[in-house]
């Protein structure tokens, strides 16, 4: 009885000393959604614009995250797990939570500025986006194989409604039920593989794992060792799991669809913010395996450069077919496959230079450069993702169509949104002056020291550079029809204010350029998470 | 001004003009014209007080900056120019001068042009006196993008077409070569210690020999040779060219055979053969090989052509081979590995050289001519032509020294080039210098025969006389003609000015590949090395 009452105290104590303060950002927006709905619900209140509200949580929620980050790079707290060891506070962890917040923030600013939830959907839209973005944010901290889960569910099914929240509209429809279907497919498999990895070694702590099962892996066993094909098996489904919210090739189907279905607002946000969480979660996973036997380790490495081949494929298989759509989201789903393709890259290298002692060489340290290419990037698509889209959205709402051939002379009648979109197409296909090219560059790097170790990740940097010409195959489409081609007599025209819309175009896209002329000062940030999350891992 | 700021201002001044441009208003295209035109005249001042503080008896970089530009990566802006470079500044700032001269005919959307344009030039510029591989590689692609919009905009029917072809090769090209950049960086620094990026710091290491690995060399030398060879362009990578040059408005077209094209000669100088000597030298029999068959090729081509563009764009791919040819010829004896013959291996270089700046000016001036008489007739069909010495007495003569430059006349600028490699070539194969210097014979044929389809003749049957006869030459169209025509015949008969300027650089340059060829010898053993690395590898 005692000793029940002791715990109880104990898990108080945490719980209210350090746990809720640490998660006080996730609190907040949880505080903005029973707000929001809270609203609706009280007569007279139901008039206050629920954007405003939705952007305070956000602010709220960046500001906090801000905080944290300051105070963790001056030393004044301490990385830490929290709630029994269910989440990982640290530099990783909150960079990935600031930049969530950050990305709402512009997010909803979008919204408002092109109006697609309307007054009455306002609560609905944002309490799905907010709630997505909670459980993001548990992705990018998770340290426990049941908050990996909880995490990808809870980003998913708010994710599923907004696809869908075009009602009445058939493509709209058809798009999220697809989207269900193969994320409950995916789920299960996941939750499968997590099953098997915690059966396997009796816990679902991730910062434990490699050395259980450097326990339970004999030293010289093979591939032929039961355990160790179990052990693979399972992280094979763990990552298809990973593999569907990131659209990675042969996992991707539901992507073009869910893109050209939903509006283009919530098609910027979950190609970028699915992506920061989903590979937040797929470092630390891959992490979690450094450090075991060398038994774990060949499985690990073999992982890699499974994930190098899934890598090349799929920047391949996204470039090639964005070459034949006409309708301008289709095309940038198949550009967000390729660029998690990409990214990819820097995790397959991350996997196989973590593991280079395997083949007799030593390249942990080379592992940063994997993370801080990997965050870059990250920070990139940010802006010239959302901002392509969110030209496209802007576009929209003007000539009320999204095919590419209807974007023909716009140059002369929107100059501003068509330099955005240069700017931003043009770091798409990663060219400098941009940030894309700076962090393709570090990514590249990454995978080039990978090809000391084994000559696949020659194949893939040959891949990752053979489809940057690609690619601009089908993005210089757009920039031809909006400055080559003539507009044609009686199209509708379009035509903005600079401000707010064209001061808003402005925010997101002149960061796409800063970052590639100045990257100075945020490489040696992202350089320093790199190592502060190695450090922390012992290593 | 001190020549280190000056370098900076030289490179940003045209996009400070570019800048100045948003404020005029949209109809007012006489004055943007006049400002941009100013622009370049200041830019080419610039350059021309750059010169002056020039010392030729100094064969190393002057007057070099290097400021920390992305630290952690040991990425500088380091700028700087010796007598290779320089005279490649000059040519930029002068050509670039020239052809917004001749940019009045363009009518549409002009302030876009005239940014698009500036924007070009510092691009140019910024090539031509980085000295830091990363910023080089930035300045080499920022190039690209106002090409792209210059050719699809305001190109001909082909346009789109043209002006993709042309960013796809070219973007094919530097992704090879920024490959090559991540070999050098990883490859110049031990494990786990950061790499340079700085092309002198290489160029020292390879001349040591024992940085990079002959394999290491021969690898990065072909990811190098085919980037630069594509902007050359060499057979057979030139397939774009042709499309480029036809559809590219007049100015463009100048621009494109008097610098662009330079830039692959000068990438291959400063870059590919200092960087990797072992590869290059490796290569040498291939490169001379390739630099005949683009002689002669691109002389079999020009033959064959009715459009009077493309004649002169393969006339480009066939001059630009004689380049390739003289940096290449490159002999050694087997055993010690030391250069059979420097001296004519130098005086092939310094051919190249020249080869490149003759070319840059008698080339943009056949653009211009075939520009002149298209505005009027609104065709270039060669066939369709003829009798326009009396209609247009002289724009033909004009025309007629500019391509008798072009053919290699001695006296003009382009018969030197072409003597200095050939003569070297000598040297390094008698059998491929016979081919090179038949190629003459075939260049001499196209253009006299053109001359002759074009100029000559009783009277002219095709379209648009009226226009001919209504539009005598322009007091402006007849200032950069005979600009460039004295430019030719002044280089014909004083070469040594350029042959000062580059001479010490030059020996220096190749001082500097014969030891590190020799060093990487010594240091590895050579080609049996090479195939042993390469199965490591």
């Amino acid at each position: 009885m005692n000793d029940i009452g002791s715990l109880v105290v104990r898990l108080l104590d945490e719980t209210t000393k350090t746990s809720v303060g640490l998660f006080a950002p996730e609190l907040v927006l949880s505080g903005t959604i029973v707000l929001m709905l809270a609203l609706r619900v009280l007569p007279g209140l139901s008039r206050i614009p629920t954007q405003w509200i939705a952007l305070l949580g956000a602010f709220a929620s960046f500001g906090l995250t801000l905080c944290q980050f300051d105070r963790l790079i001056s030393g004044e707290i301490h990385p830490t797990s929290f709630f029994t060891g269910m989440l990982m506070f640290d530099q990783f962890a909150t960079f990935f939570r600031m930049f969530l917040s950050l990305f709402l923030i512009l997010t909803i600013t979008l919204t408002v500025l092109t109006g697609i939830p309307d007054r009455d959907d306002a609560p609905d839209f944002y309490t799905l986006l907010i709630g997505s973005t909670i459980g993001m944010m548990i992705m990018a901290s998770a340290n426990h194989l049941l908050m990996v889960f909880m995490g990808v569910e809870m980003t998913s099914v708010p994710s599923y409604a907004m696809v869908g929240f075009l009602k009445g509209r058939k493509k709209s429809s058809e798009a999220a039920l697809k989207y269900v279907v193969y994320g409950a497919g995916a789920a299960g498999v996941m939750l499968y593989g997590i099953s098997l990895l915690a059966g396997l070694t009796g816990t679902g702590s991730m910062p434990e794992m490699a050395q259980r099962l450097g326990m339970i892996v004999s030293q010289n066993a093979g591939i032929g060792d039961a355990t160790i094909r179990t052990m693979l098996l399972a992280s094979m489904m763990v990552l298809v799991g990973l593999a569907f919210k990131l659209s990675i090739f042969p996992f991707h189907f539901w992507c073009p669809d869910a893109f050209e279905g939903a509006s283009a607002e919530v098609a910027g946000f979950l190609s970028v913010a699915s992506k920061a969480g989903a590979f937040a979660l797929l470092v630390r996973f891959g992490l979690s395996f450094t450090g075991s036997s060398a038994a774990v380790s060949e499985v690990a490495f073999s992982l890699g450069i499974g994930l190098g081949v899934l890598a090349a494929a799929t920047a391949t298989f996204g470039n090639l077919s964005a070459y034949g759509q006409t309708n301008i989201k289709r095309m940038l789903a198949y550009s967000t496959i390729a660029h998690a393709g990409y990214m990819l890259m820097a995790v397959s290298a991350l996997f196989v230079l973590a593991h280079g002692k395997y083949v007799g060489v030593d390249t942990l340290g080379e592992t940063r450069r994997c993370i801080e290419g990997l965050i870059y990037y990250l920070f990139v698509y940010l802006f010239m993702n959302l901002g392509a889209f969110a030209i496209v959205a802007l576009i929209r709402n003007q000539i009320f169509s999204e095919e590419i051939e209807d974007y023909n002379g716009l140059a002369t009648q929107c100059p501003l949104l068509c330099f955005g979109m240069l700017l931003c197409v043009f770091s798409l296909v990663g060219l400098p002056p941009m940030g894309g090219f700076w962090a393709k560059l570090v990514i590249f790097s990454a995978v080039f020291k990978a090809t000391s170790v084994h000559w696949v990740m020659w194949g893939v940097l040959g891949a990752g550079a053979i489809n940057t010409v690609f690619s601009l195959f089908y993005y210089i489409r757009i920039l031809k029809a909006m400055y080559i081609k003539p507009r044609p007599m009686g199209a509708r025209s379009v035509r903005y204010e600079l401000f707010p819309v064209g001061v808003f175009v402005l925010m997101l896209c002149l960061p796409v350029l800063g970052l590639g002329i100045l990257p100075q000062g945020f490489t040696d940030k992202f350089h320093n998470i790199a190592d502060a999350l190695l450090t922390q891992i012992g290593r | 001004m001190s020549p280190e700021a000056l370098m900076s201002w030289i490179i940003f001044t045209p996009t400070l003009f570019a800048f100045g441009l948003i404020f005029f208003d949209k109809k007012a295209e006489e004055s943007m014209r006049n400002w941009s035109l100013f622009g370049t005249i200041v830019t080419f001042l610039q350059t021309v007080l750059l010169a002056c503080s020039f010392s030729a008896s100094d064969a190393g970089i002057q007057h070099m900056v290097k400021v920390p530009w992305i630290e952690n990566w040991h990425i500088n802006y380091q700028i700087g120019f010796d007598g290779i470079s320089l005279p490649l500044v000059l040519l930029t700032s002068f050509v670039s001068m020239l052809s917004m001269l001749a940019s009045w005919s363009i009518k549409k959307q002009v302030k876009g042009y005239m940014v698009l344009f500036l924007l070009l030039e510092t691009g140019m510029l910024g090539v031509f006196l980085s000295l830091d591989f990363f910023l080089f590689y930035v300045f080499w692609e920022v190039m690209l993008l106002p090409m792209y919009f210059l050719i699809g905009i305001w190109g001909g029917p082909r346009r789109e077409y043209a002006a993709i072809k042309f960013f796809l090769y070219t973007l094919a090209g530097s992704v090879l070569m920024l490959i090559a950049i991540l070999m050098f960086y990883f490859g110049s620094a031990p494990e786990g210690q950061i790499g340079s990026f700085d092309l002198m710091q290489l160029t020292a290491m390879a001349e040591k020999g024992d940085a990079f690995s002959p394999g290491l060399q021969v690898a990065a030398f072909i990811l190098l040779f085919i980037g630069f060879a594509i902007k050359v362009p060499s057979f057979p990578f030139h397939t774009w060219l042709p499309d480029a040059h036809v559809e590219a408005p007049t100015p463009i077209s100048m621009i494109l055979a008097g610098v662009l094209l330079k830039m692959g000669g000068y990438g291959i100088i400063r870059v590919a053969f200092p960087l990797c000597p072992y590869g290059a030298q490796y290569a040498a029999y291939v490169l001379v090989a390739i630099g005949v068959t683009s002689i002669i090729y691109g002389g079999f081509a020009a033959l064959a052509q009715t459009d009077f563009k493309r004649l002169v764009a393969y006339s480009s791919v066939s001059h630009m081979g004689y380049v390739l040819l003289g940096i290449a010829v490159w002999k050694i004896t087997e055993t010690s590995g030391a250069a059979v013959g420097r001296d004519y291996w130098l005086m092939g270089m310094n051919g190249a050289m020249f080869q490149m700046l003759a070319h840059g000016i008698s080339s943009p001036a056949m653009f211009f001519m075939v520009g002149v008489i298209y505005d009027r007739v609104h065709h270039r069909d060669i066939n369709q032509f003829g009798g326009l010495a009396n209609l247009m007495p002289l724009y033909s003569g004009l025309a007629a020294g500019i391509f008798f430059a072009g053919l290699g006349l001695p006296g003009m600028c382009g018969f030197i080039g072409e003597v200095f490699v050939v003569l070297s070539t000598w040297n390094y194969s008698k059998t491929l210098a016979i081919v090179a210097a038949s190629g003459v014979i075939i260049t001499a044929g196209y253009i006299l025969w053109c001359l002759q389809r074009v100029y000559l003749g009783p009277e002219y049957k095709g379209p648009h006389l009226d226009e001919i006869q209504a539009n005598p030459l322009t007091t402006r169209e007849t200032f950069i003609g005979a600009t460039f025509l004295a430019l030719c015949i002044f280089f014909g008969v004083f070469p040594n000015y350029v042959f000062d300027m580059t001479g010490k650089s030059m020996e220096k340059l190749v001082q500097g590949l014969d030891t590190g060829y020799q060093n990487t010898q010594k240091l590895t053993g050579g080609v049996q090395t090479t195939q042993t690395t390469q199965t490591q590898n």
